[in-house]
């Protein structure tokens, strides 16, 4: 069934990455299998963020030789870099598979991009000013603490827990979804989508790239390629109803809005919490009360229902 | 089958082998389910093995640290020490908090409840002094719930009896296949609300999303707003005046009465136009409708 969950602060920062991290270990009933956060620090001009992953989690027990294969993938990662002359500014090992680098580069960066997948088993998880994608296999306690996101400031995030049903159990099949062309954007889906296939294949003729089988994938590029195309988030939102079929409620991010969308049958839930200075939402009101443990009023949107707030 | 060899089984009638077999050969009367009441008793009002409780005699219940299970054990462990008034205290969204409560007793909650709230009760009257998530009230015999704040989607599913109040607005498919009773909605309600209604009646006091009332068989529905659109087989019919005079006593009597009274409401009924109220088989009933 899966969990998702959204929030953003209006005017000022905060320790989303922690509130994140309650709101989604509250869902963790309705998707054990793995924790996803998309979290947006403030933005450096001039600096792209990239996380990425160098191998599959089930890849670690594979035994003997397997730290060798990473560090040549990790080294073929930095050639391709150095090749399109990105600048390495900070990098961090967060665990054997996963890495963050911060780039300074003035070329074509979706190029880059896709030069660096190219390369065996390695998977851009985000590459942004703002963005920062995180998921894993496990819990979000589990994963938050891991990847160090108790200690993640910014000014909003959104958040899935995952109940394996249309793809495997891995990170590649773990939400949130990112894509190219449009840098900062990151989805989380609560639902299935019965006309993927036939949308995928639109989106891969206009050249975008699919890393996984999840149908929630194609959210994201969808909505990557109405922005690239000048389209606003509110209207990609709407338009979506339309075009995507079967039953679904998603959130989208940018590095400086958040939204939601319901399909026509309202058939999967999203409850809200609005004030002037934050907004909440999730799949359930228990993981809106982690954070917010005080009485407040919440509503369910109706179906076809679109918002976005600016952060 | 311990003793009984294989050469005995094939010689016995087929009675007799399903009963060396351990299978029940008797003649089910035609009613399946537990008789709880008497029907010659003057007054069938509770359960027999229900607890005596008392109206005056009250507890508090802190759920700050109890999971859902043990909230409602103790609601129950509470009713066997007669205790008739309950508040739940800080109940921060929990799921599915008293459930099944099948006799009197006045139960409140301070504070928001989560899914399947108070389901599958026949008799209390419960306080939510905060909203509640989906499927609130599912499955209700008798009793009154109210809702002082917002309900998700599925408020009152297959009801039967009982009056379902939310003092808010509530999500999509309200009063889905409910089968009687009362649900009484401040604000609006979603798209499908009572899909494949039955009998009983609802009643909203704001707009009403697409598909109202869409396949019902039965009921009444009542709306005081807006109508985006009636589902398949759902059509308008008279306000009368038994209506009206129904309509303020019940919604007088949760506070709720709008301030321009009960004349505008629309009265949606099942255009009984199905194939299931004829005996044309529905290809044969496309042609007609």
């Amino acid at each position: 069934m899966c969990g998702i969950a959204g929030l953003i602060h209006r005017g000022k920062r905060s320790s989303v990455g922690s509130e994140m991290t309650s709101m989604l270990q509250a869902l963790k009933h309705r998707g054990p299998d793995s924790t996803g956060f998309a979290v947006y620090g403030e933005p450096k001009p001039g600096d792209y963020i990239m996380r990425v992953k160098v191998a599959e989690r089930e890849f670690m027990d594979k035994g003997h030789g397997v730290q060798a294969i990473l560090d040549s993938r990790i080294e073929n990662l930095e050639s391709v870099l150095a090749l399109h002359k990105a600048e390495v500014r900070a990098k961090e090992t967060v665990t054997p598979y996963a890495l963050r680098y911060v780039l300074g580069h003035d070329g074509d960066t979706e190029d880059m991009a896709r030069h660096i997948e190219e390369l065996e088993g390695i998977e851009i998880l985000s590459m942004g000013n703002g963005l920062e994608l995180i998921k894993d296999l496990g819990d979000a306690a589990e994963v938050s603490e891991t990847y160090n996101l108790g200690t993640f400031d910014g000014t909003h995030a959104i958040g899935h827990t995952r109940m394996a049903t249309e793809s495997d159990v891995d990170i590649r099949s773990a939400h949130p979804y990112w894509a190219f062309p449009y840098n900062d954007v990151s989805v989380v889906h609560n639902g299935q989508i019965t006309n993927y296939w036939i949308k995928r294949r639109q989106m891969e003729h206009k050249g975008h790239r699919f890393m996984s089988n999840c149908d929630s994938e194609l959210l994201a590029v969808y909505t990557a390629d109405n922005l690239a195309n000048g389209i606003s988030l509110e209207d990609s939102l709407r338009q979506s109803i339309e075009d995507i079929d079967g039953v679904f409620t998603y959130l989208v991010a940018t590095k400086d809005q958040l939204g939601m969308a319901k399909d026509t049958m309202a058939a999967k839930p999203l409850v809200l919490y609005e004030s002037d200075d934050l907004i909440v939402m999730a799949s359930e009101e228990v993981a809106i009360r982690a954070i917010l443990p005080h009485e407040i009023d919440t509503t369910d949107p109706y179906d076809e229902e679109v918002r976005v707030w600016q952060a | 089958m311990a003793g009984v060899s294989d050469a005995e089984l094939k010689a016995m009638s087929q009675e007799d082998r399903a009963a060396a077999l351990g299978m029940t050969t008797e003649q089910l009367t035609g009613r399946t389910s537990m008789i709880e009441f008497n029907a010659d008793e003057e007054e069938r009002f509770t359960y027999p093995w229900a607890p005596d409780v008392f109206y005056n005699k009250r507890a508090d219940l802190d759920t700050t640290e109890l999971t859902t299970t043990e909230v409602n054990t103790r609601i129950r462990e509470l009713m066997n020490e007669g205790y008739g008034h309950i508040t739940v205290k800080d109940p921060r969204g929990k799921h599915s908090l008293g459930v099944g409560i099948l006799s009197r007793l006045t139960l409140e909650f301070e504070g928001s409840l989560g899914y399947f709230a108070v389901g599958l009760i026949d008799g209390p009257n419960v306080r939510i002094k905060g909203r509640v998530g989906w499927s609130c009230g599912e499955n209700m015999m008798s009793g009154t719930i109210v809702v002082e704040k917002n309900a998700g989607s599925t408020f009152g599913a297959a009801i039967r009896g009982g009056d379902l109040v939310c003092k808010g607005s509530v999500g999509s498919r309200t009063g889905i296949d409910m089968k009687g009773g009362t649900i009484l909605v401040g604000g609006d309600t979603g798209a499908l609300s009572g899909f494949m209604m039955q009998r009983g009646r609802m009643v909203v006091c704001g707009n009403a999303g697409k598909n109202l009332g869409d396949s019902m068989y039965d009921g009444t529905i009542f709306i005081g707003g807006e109508i985006q659109s009636c589902g398949v087989d759902a059509v308008e019919a008279e306000l009368t005046d038994l209506d009206k005079a129904w309509l303020t006593r019940k919604l007088g009597q949760y506070s709720m009465m709008p301030d321009q009274g009960v004349d505008h409401f629309t009265k949606i009924v099942a255009g009984k136009q199905l194939w299931n109220y004829d005996n044309l088989e529905p290809n044969e009933k496309k042609l007609i409708l």
